[in-house]
């Protein structure tokens, strides 16, 4: 058979793509009535897990932008067990994740050394004012919900003791 | 018109707010089908959903509302009787164009005997529109846009009317309503069931028209004047607001009549099989003329979405050295046909 | 009648219209200056082109527009925060640039990263080679003119974005490479999702080319259009398919030593003897096709074992000198840093393949008609970010 000229297989390309649009549907998905299931690992927001913050400030050091602002203070907790000293803590104040600064890296998720902060797929937090993206302790406690649990572990893996 | 008898005055009235109510009602209607809906299709996409409910179909009439309300700047420089004009005189254009084309056995404006003379002739005036939005812009940008698309324009011309010469000798008569009849009273290696469109004696001069008519319109492959992409950003730079609505429903409004003109001359227009005459055939008439004037837009359109455009000077050869040389190939076949058969 | 003093005056007033019009329509030379807001420039790009009619006697490119000082901001951060910034230098194939500043790291804490963090990295490298052009592919098309091949490069390239996210959480920016190997394992069902993909854009690369590359308008548009010689394009730096489309064969992947996996797959480089625009875009094309076999290969044959080497916590690269390049999807892309034992390193220079590939553009554009300009800038194929860093 002759090779069809450039310009009609071009042609058929699109007639093609247009009919599997009219019977299998578009690409597109309708956002606001339809959304897309992110990947557990997708970047959206990160949560704070206040019990296991220890205010060590790894985090607001390590981020390339400087967009966690953290304050605590110690305190004297009651000892652990009978008959011991009174321990001072660190107790967290102020834990703001500035999500205008954050570029989603999450080289804070990656260095905290006790596990109290973990990414999350939300991504539908747009406010219309910029001092709105200021995420404060208690903001970024409520988005702990939507953290996806970890993922199951393959056969033969190892579990961490 | 019809079974009454109305004074002129009163038919001229409403023939003219009919065709005044088809330029925006076949503009929305080619625009948003396939300008919005079928390149989105094509393109895996789904195109306007929202506005309207239903696949977004008040997105043009907002579009359109949208234009109207915005401020109407004109360039300090600029010639403003001119600059006014030229719109209008492209939209004049395109409903003159309305006049002559028929959508029923007894529904036409006004059936002249030079009908497709007419219509080519009147095509032409778009030439001048551009030419003075061009200049009247004060831009040099959009005079150089203005003049390479005359430029275009006028060469296309040439092709166009000579597709139609071979379409003229074949039914006898430059009428558009004659025509039609041509076509509905031939036959087919005499068979007469569909009657003889022309597309399929003039194959060749149709597509000749459907090239010449898609470089009339300024699409794509042959719209660089208007390259959304390129540099010169053409001679409707400096319009916005309602100019720009303007010439937004004069290309739409041109390319609804252009395709109503080749349906009708290679398509066999208003004609169906089924009712020759009475009301039946009026009521019908428009509506199989509609669905023929769909699917020429929708080769048009499908071409436009499909190729890469043409560079100017790439443009003129294939007009100059190849649609012209063939389109008189055909003429000299068609004589010879007609009177050998 | 006299005339009155009024009538004068205008009749004076529109002779000078007159006159400055016919003096604006002489064919002297004009300034057309492709801005920095442009549809055709893939960016903020400014070139400035004196024309005669419808030539360029001579232009300029004006970068620069989108500097965003990362030679100094590296001065200032600590290597893994300088991973996350230079993701964003040639953003659409994020990954690839972080690759030659771990190199050249890892070169100089003389550590090597695992075999199976090699092949996942070059796993990822090749991903975002698919990502990159698979855009240009059709986005040239949109430059000249064709509306569709640009939404089909969106939707078949949403299949790339997709498994990059499902690995490391971002669509863009992954920021995923460590020095000593790479932050995470792949997830479940990755490999047989990739497969999917990699079928889908080779199915998408034939769509393309019956669309746009046998399309004869689309030939009479580029071939012949900004020929580049090989010995100019080697003289100006050039990298990448703008210097393989010249007939230069020329691969940092098989040419340079590096320790990614590349060496070790079955896969060719591919090169075309015309140098114009035709020619790079049939390169690119035939490239996509490449890496995604050579992604299937990679799949194969991945090693398991561990996917970070032993590296302290707090990376301290010890002081010397490294430079490290490779076949970044724009071109040649290198890392040069000089540490003094810090935290980050006191100077890093990047070369990114951008910035050299358009310094050809004022010899290239002379006596080019105005719309090629735009065909030879969408073949030359240039991010800003990559241009200006």
């Amino acid at each position: 058979m002759p090779e069809l000229p450039g310009l009609a297989k071009g042609l058929g390309v699109t007639f093609k793509t247009m009919i599997n649009t009219w019977t299998k549907g578009a690409v597109t998905v309708q956002y606001p009535h339809e959304k897309e299931a992110l990947a557990p690992r997708t970047r959206g927001v990160i949560a704070l897990k206040e019990e296991n913050c220890t205010v060590c400030m790894l985090c607001a050091r390590e981020c390339p932008d400087w967009c966690i602002y953290i304050e605590g203070h110690k305190e004297k907790r009651p000892p652990r067990r009978e008959g011991g000293k009174p321990r001072t803590v660190n107790a967290l104040d102020r834990f703001d994740i500035d999500y205008a600064l954050c570029m989603y890296c999450g080289i804070c998720v990656e260095v905290c050394p006790f596990d109290a902060l973990f990414w999350t797929p939300e991504y539908e937090y747009s406010e219309s004012s910029i001092a709105d993206l200021l995420h404060d302790k208690d903001r970024l406690g409520e988005w702990m919900v939507t953290v996806p649990d970890p993922p199951a572990l393959e056969a033969g893996a190892v579990k961490k003791k | 018109m019809l079974a009454l008898q109305l004074p002129y005055w009163e038919i001229t009235l409403i023939k003219t707010v009919i065709v005044l109510s088809i330029i925006p009602a076949g503009a929305v209607i080619l625009g948003y089908v396939f300008l919005l809906k079928m390149m989105a299709h094509m393109q895996s996409r789904m195109g306007p959903m929202e506005p309207g409910g239903f696949h977004g179909w008040f997105q043009l009439i907002g579009d359109g509302i949208k234009f109207i309300q915005k401020e109407d700047i004109i360039p300090s420089e600029a010639d403003r009787r001119v600059f006014a004009l030229a719109p209008l005189v492209v939209l004049i254009s395109t409903f003159l164009l309305y006049v002559v084309v028929p959508a029923g056995p007894r529904l036409v404006v006004e059936n002249l005997d030079v009908g497709i003379f007419y219509a080519l002739a009147v095509s032409s005036l778009g030439v001048i529109g551009v030419l003075m939005a061009g200049w009247a812009s004060a831009n040099k940008y959009s005079l150089l846009g203005s003049l390479r698309a005359a430029g275009q324009l006028i060469a296309y011309e040439l092709p166009l009317v000579l597709a139609v010469v071979g379409v003229v000798i074949q039914a006898d008569t430059m009428s558009l309503q004659g025509i039609v009849h041509a076509q509905a009273n031939g036959s087919i290696f005499g068979v007469s069931l569909v009657g003889n469109p022309f597309i399929l004696t003039q194959i060749v001069g149709f597509g000749i028209f459907l090239a010449a008519a898609q470089a009339e319109l300024t699409q794509t492959p042959f719209d660089m004047p208007v390259a959304e992409s390129e540099l010169v950003a053409g001679y409707m730079t400096e319009y916005s607001g309602f100019r720009f609505l303007f010439f937004f429903m004069a290309e739409f409004g041109t390319a609804f009549a252009l395709s109503a003109i080749a349906a009708t001359l290679y398509l066999g227009g208003w004609y169906q099989p089924f009712f020759k005459t009475g009301v039946m055939a009026d009521v019908l008439g428009p509506v199989i003329l509609g669905i023929k004037v769909m699917f020429i837009a929708f080769l048009i359109f499908w071409i436009r979405f499909t190729f890469p455009r043409f560079r100017e000077d790439q443009l003129q050869t294939f007009a100059w050295k190849f649609l012209i040389p063939l389109s008189l190939v055909n003429i000299m076949a068609t004589a010879v046909f007609k009177v050998v058969l | 009648m006299a005339v009155t003093e009024q009538q004068r005056i205008a009749y004076i007033a529109s002779q000078a219209a007159d006159a400055r019009v016919n003096v604006e329509l002489q064919t002297e030379e004009m300034t057309l200056n492709l801005g920095p807001q442009h549809p055709a420039t893939h960016g903020t790009l400014r070139i400035v082109a004196r024309l005669d009619g419808e030539q360029v006697v001579k232009a300029d490119v004006v970068c620069g527009y989108m500097h965003r000082g990362y030679e100094k901001l590296t001065e200032v951060r600590t290597y893994p925060q300088i991973t996350t910034l230079i993701n964003r230098i040639d953003w659409l194939s994020s990954f690839a640039n972080e690759v030659p500043f771990i190199l050249a790291a890892e070169d100089l804490m003389e550590v090597e990263a695992p075999p199976r963090a090699q092949w996942i990295r070059t796993l990822f490298f090749e991903l975002s080679r698919i990502a990159n052009v698979t855009l240009f592919i059709g986005e040239m098309g949109v430059q000249l003119g064709a509306l569709t091949p640009v939404f089909f490069a969106f939707r078949d390239r949403e299949y790339v974005l997709n498994l990059i996210e499902s690995a490391t959480g971002g669509r863009f920016h992954p920021n995923f490479d460590r020095i000593g190997g790479i932050k995470d394992d792949l997830p479940k069902g990755w490999i047989a999702e990739t497969k999917d993909a990699m079928r889908r854009i080779r199915g998408y690369c034939d769509q393309l080319e019956d669309l746009l590359m046998g399309n004869e308008i689309f030939e009479a548009r580029t071939r012949g259009v900004g020929v580049i010689p090989a010995e100019v394009g080697l003289s100006y730096g050039l990298s990448g398919a703008n210097i393989r489309a010249s007939g230069v064969d020329w691969d940092l992947r098989r040419d340079a030593p590096s320790p990614l996996a590349w060496k070790e797959l079955d896969w060719k480089v591919w090169t075309h003897p015309d140098g114009d625009s035709f020619a790079r875009y049939w390169v690119r094309l035939q490239e996509t096709r490449e890496a995604t076999k050579m992604v299937d290969q990679l799949l194969e044959g991945l090693p398991s074992g561990p996917i970070q080497a032993k590296v302290p916590r707090i990376i301290k690269v010890p002081a010397g000198e490294a430079w490290a390049h490779t076949e970044n999807p724009l071109g040649e892309m290198g890392y040069y840093i000089v540490s003094q034992g810090g935290l980050g390193p006191m100077r890093c220079k990047i070369r990114s393949a951008s910035f050299h590939n358009i310094s050809i553009v004022p010899w290239l554009l002379k006596g080019v008609y105005v719309p090629d300009i735009i065909t030879i800038l969408a073949s030359l194929y240039f991010i800003l970010g990559d241009i200006d860093r």
